[in-house]
């Protein structure tokens, strides 16, 4: 058996009545003394603590490497403005996806935020496709925290005022305590909110003095997937993986206009010659949509959906109670004939069908912070 | 440390069984299970009048994390189960011993109590666990 790897927070989550699961090769906390729901409920109502620093953060540098990543992943890199973060993922030849992943242009080197469990293997990807001119570096001596809810703001009035002034999706670099915050304005939870990359040996000094602040509690990983969830966002590994594209996986919003037929930079990433088509195809396509049960019962992950003719139609890939939402909550995969707002589906559960809806996405409004 | 009533029995499957003393039972589900559930979402349970062999699966009890069955610790006919925790199911964690009974059996065999561990050995179990 392999051994599994702690965060630097890994004693400070301990001495908060942390439970703690496997994931991702690490010993994180599922949720703390106040229980999952609690949690939830805290980051929507006021301001939740996340350690996140079993992500991996890399760093990329050298001649062209905006253009260098584009032959990797179909976002627009070139054209992202200095300070500004954006989604995006790496494509396999089969059109799926490898990983999801943000990006910053730090001016002069880029910044990614990677899925702790694709790290390596993103790592590898890296190394195997860009110019050996470019230095790849995986910034394992950072720690990665997520500050998130409406009170976050507040919070950070007291700790890193700049850092109010960032938008939704910007970033930029504070000092605090004389250590270099990397502080994005975006989050896994659908409220304002900021993630704060630091040195590690300073992460524990300084998440203390986050929660020394009257709104701020921990928050486990339990409470931040029921939050990501109702936020419409998806798992890598549950919603998203190396067999769904973008265009079913429904992120053509993450396609860059310009990585697409007619664009400037059209194609040129792996899979294009699968996804860019597929494009023009997606209403005939199986896809991602949300569903909510009408019931209480938690329709989960693997549960077969069927219609109203009870023909199978597809399949949930992530799926809880929502304690914001108070009904349960799920996204899956679906014949395109079901994607319709509004269709009534059966979700087979114990012998049962429990009727679901298809729903717009997110389930939970978006409070992002964008000026 | 969790909570284990001295009047009660209990199965090592972490239901808790209460003796009517008129041939019937109420049973529940323990202050250490509730604890290890977490924030319970959902309550399952059974028909009335079905007949129960010890062991049966009588239901499910779903938590934030994850689905678990229930077991009947002793056999018997369901004769009322406890409606209030469909509209109510934080209640089981709230109030294990007490407003969250989960359903009431008309015992098949009187003598299966003896069957069930008392309180000391309950917490011996959990112990050793």
């Amino acid at each position: 058996m392999c051994s599994l790897k702690r965060t630097p927070l890994y004693s400070l989550h301990a001495e908060y009545g942390a439970k703690f699961v496997p994931f991702a090769g690490y010993e994180m906390p599922v949720q703390y003394a106040l229980g999952v729901k609690r949690e939830h409920e805290h980051t929507r109502a006021a301001c939740g603590l996340f350690d996140v620093s079993h992500m991996g953060q890399v760093l990329l540098r050298g001649r062209d490497v905006a253009r260098a990543l584009e032959a990797l992943a179909p976002g627009d890199f070139i054209d992202l403005e200095q300070g500004a973060q954006r989604y995006s993922f790496f494509t396999n030849p089969e059109g799926g996806l490898y990983d999801d992943f943000m990006t910053v242009n730090a001016g002069d080197h880029l910044y990614l935020v990677v899925n702790a469990a694709c790290k390596d293997q993103d790592i590898a990807l890296l190394r195997i496709g860009l110019d050996p001119s470019i230095d790849i570096v995986a910034l394992d001596d950072r720690a990665l925290l997520a500050l998130q809810g409406p009170q976050a703001q507040a919070v950070m009035a007291r700790i890193c005022p700049e850092a109010n002034r960032l938008l939704f999706m910007q970033h930029a670099r504070f000092e605090v305590e004389g250590e270099t915050l990397w502080i994005s304005r975006s989050g896994y939870t659908g409220e304002d909110g900021f993630e704060i990359s630091l040195p590690a040996a300073y992460a524990e000094a300084f998440a203390r003095r986050l929660l020394g602040e009257p709104e701020v509690e921990l928050i486990g990983l339990g409470a931040r997937d029921s939050l990501r969830l109702e936020a419409g966002l998806c798992l890598y590994g549950h919603d998203i993986d190396e067999h769904t594209d973008p265009v079913s996986a429904s992120l053509v919003w993450a396609l860059a206009k310009c990585r697409r037929q007619g664009g400037e930079r059209e194609g040129g990433f792996p899979g294009a010659n699968v996804i860019l088509p597929r494009l023009a195809e997606r209403d005939e396509l199986e896809r991602r949509v949300g569903l909510l049960g009408e019931g209480r019962a938690p329709i989960r992950e693997g549960t077969t959906l069927f219609d109203g003719e009870g023909r199978e139609v597809g399949r949930v890939t992530s799926g809880t109670f929502g304690p914001t939402v108070g009904q349960p909550v799920a996204m899956g995969y679906v014949r395109a004939q079901a994607t319709s707002l509004g269709t009534k589906l059966y979700a087979e559960v114990r012998g049962k069908r429990l009727p679901m809806e298809v729903v717009k996405l997110p389930f939970v409004p978006a409070r992002y912070h964008r000026g | 440390m969790s909570e284990i009533p001295q009047q009660l029995r209990y199965a090592e499957s972490h239901e808790w069984v209460l003796d009517n003393g008129d041939g019937t039972v109420t049973i529940g589900i323990t202050d250490h299970a509730q604890e290890a559930l977490g924030d319970v979402v959902f309550v399952e349970l059974p028909e009335i009048g079905r007949s129960l062999a010890a062991g049966d699966e009588f239901g499910v009890i779903e938590s934030v994390k994850a689905a678990s069955d229930l077991y009947a610790p002793v056999a018997g006919e369901v004769i009322e189960v406890n409606a209030e925790l469909e509209d109510a199911p934080e209640s089981v964690n709230e109030h294990p011993y007490t407003d969250a009974w989960l359903l009431k059996l008309r015992l098949t065999d009187a003598d299966a109590l003896e069957q069930l561990l008392d309180a000391e050995g309950y917490a011996r179990l959990l112990d050793a666990q």
